[in-house]
């Protein structure tokens, strides 16, 4: 009698199990069967994460290899699956950070960037595919995401980041992930963490170089005890202009997103008060020990200033993104238009047109007729190029008898360094050279290939 | 009368871009009178090193914003900033900050 008893009630166990594994299932499938996710323009907050107790027999199955770390464990899967992370930037870091977060089963990823995807982006911000250029980056990402763990929730938003929405979405996540790529976002997601008490894990890569921190954490400092004051606009080089091996910000991705992982996993995170950096070139890591966080801190310190979000794009001196700056140096008699100097081209007037750029972008592409001194030499008056410009032109007087003022026409990618090179050209005309007429092209090569020859490469 | 000095300074994260692209430097400092600081460093490196645009590493006494200077893998805060006074052998590297992503 009693055995039976036992016998049944075993049996009944297994069905419950049964029955709840069944009930899990059926959840899963009915979230992956609502309609792909739409990017959120407004801020409306997600659904809370049901807390888990046990993992189901297919999270053991798809997670057993980290199970397996007695640093990890079930808990911290469990830990894992109730964590929110607000990823701000779905580019060269956000991809590989939201990748591997996914693929670990964090509970709900906040995936946030104004950006469409472009085919420049896709060398390093490998959850974008092909087919998705021109879609929102925050869309490609979360639907690369629901492909690799369907049930991790995800939250698309196509938006920028700024002082109205920042805290509304911070305040809805656990871990907040800055990969973004300008001064001003850094520091308003700062502010915002610091303001809503987040954890903030920050990379950040550039060339073959990169740098990674958690900020806000432990009473260690927050990025402006770091950086009280931001660096002055021209000091800032993005990847657009500098260059970036897509594998750098790949590595500092991957290594941000283990940051997150042991924070949501109950670890916690090993770079407290620590800043690592990375350089590709030399394959090293560099590990030094920060300043705790200071007690004049703007925002963090013990009477802040800060105390609300600000404005930094003026507090910066600087746009909220990594597009080019249009410097304007020259008046308007000094500039041409590509059309006019195609014209002018047209009907072969004699000039000199001079490419400022380095000699590494000359290599992608340039016009064939060019003579190339890049801008750093001539800033430099080294003496060579200053040699070579002075015969080049003396050439062009010989060739146009009769004007006294030799017609020079500056080049480079975009028309900002053609019009510094205006400047140092003006200030040796009649110097160091004979006496010139220098203008800048608008616009430069990519204005070239857009108005004037599409067969023009871009870059 | 110190001793002369002997250095070893870094610049990374653009910050070598101002120092002909060489990210290692070994340098030697004279002697002097009273020990070197970084202060005294700083006006050493603009007259000996630094060739073109001084104001995008340097500005007053200082470096400028978004430069992080690390003595002996350690932030300089923790170490005296401007005050601190430099050891036969230092290790002094200074760090453009990275904003790119």
């Amino acid at each position: 009698m009693a055995q039976a008893l036992a016998t049944l009630r075993e049996k009944f166990k297994e069905q419950e199990k049964e029955i709840a594994a069944l009930r899990e299932k059926v959840a899963q499938l009915e979230m992956s069967k609502t309609p792909a996710p739409r990017p959120d323009v407004k801020v409306t907050p997600p659904t809370s994460l049901t807390a888990k107790s046990s993992l189901s027999n297919e999270d053991i199955m798809r997670y057993s290899r980290q199970l397996l770390l007695p640093e990890f464990g079930v808990k911290g899967q469990i830990n894992l699956s109730k964590t929110s992370v607000l990823v701000v930037g779905c580019g060269g870091l956000g991809c590989p950070l939201a990748q591997y977060l996914a693929a670990a089963g964090v509970g709900r990823l906040g995936l946030i960037d104004y950006d469409e995807v472009e085919l420049n982006n896709l060398h390093r911000q490998v959850l974008h595919r092909e087919e998705n250029q021109g879609q929102a980056k925050a869309l490609s990402a979360a639907s690369a995401i629901k492909s690799l763990n369907s049930t991790v929730q995800c939250c698309p938003y196509q938006l920028q980041l700024s002082p109205e929405n920042a805290l509304d979405l911070i305040q809805q996540y656990d871990i907040v992930a800055d990969c973004s790529d300008n001064v001003p976002t850094r520091y308003l997601v700062n502010d915002a963490c610091v303001l809503s008490g987040k954890p903030l894990v920050s990379a950040s890569a550039l060339r073959m170089e990169g740098q990674l921190t958690i900020y806000n954490y432990k009473g260690g400092p927050c990025y402006r005890c770091l950086y009280p004051a931001p660096p002055p606009p021209d000091t800032v080089t993005n990847c657009s202009d500098g260059g970036v091996l897509g594998v750098v910000p790949g590595i500092m991705g991957c290594l941000q997103a283990l940051e997150v992982f042991k924070i949501a996993s109950g670890q916690g995170s090993s770079l407290h008060q620590q800043l690592m950096m990375f350089d590709a070139q030399d394959a090293r890591f560099r590990s030094i020990k920060l300043r705790p966080r200071q007690s004049d801190c703007a925002v963090c310190g013990q009477n802040p200033s800060v105390t609300k979000l600000v404005d930094y794009e003026s507090f910066c001196g600087s746009a909220a993104t990594d597009k080019c700056r249009k410097l304007n140096l020259l008046s308007r008699d000094q500039r041409i238009t590509v059309q006019a100097y195609k014209l002018m081209l047209d009907k072969a007037e004699p000039h000199l047109l001079l490419d400022v750029r380095p000699l590494v972008e000359v290599d992608i592409c340039s016009l064939p007729f060019s003579l190339n001194i890049p801008l750093s030499q001539l800033e430099a008056k080294n003496s060579d190029d200053i040699h070579l410009l002075r015969e080049r032109i003396s050439h062009l007087k010989h060739q146009i008898a009769g004007i006294s003022q030799p017609p020079v026409f500056v080049i480079c990618k975009l028309g900002n360094d053609s019009q510094k090179a205006v400047n140092i050209l003006e200030q040796m005309s009649g110097l160091q050279v004979d006496s010139i007429i220098v203008k800048d092209i608008c616009g430069g090569l990519m204005a070239w290939a857009n108005i004037v020859d599409p067969s023009f490469p871009q870059y | 009368m110190a001793a002369p000095l002997s250095l070893h300074l870094e610049f990374g994260g653009g910050a070598e871009l101002l120092f002909n692209s060489e990210k290692k430097h070994q340098v030697s400092l004279p002697g002097q009178a009273g020990p070197w600081d970084i202060r005294q460093l700083l006006v050493w490196i603009q007259q000996n090193l630094l060739k073109e645009r001084p104001e995008l590493f340097i500005q007053g006494d200082t470096v400028r914003p978004g430069i992080l200077v690390l003595i002996n893998d350690a932030d300089w805060e923790l170490m005296g900033q401007l005050d601190y006074q430099l050891q036969d052998g230092d290790t002094v590297v200074f760090i453009s900050t990275l904003h790119g992503g």
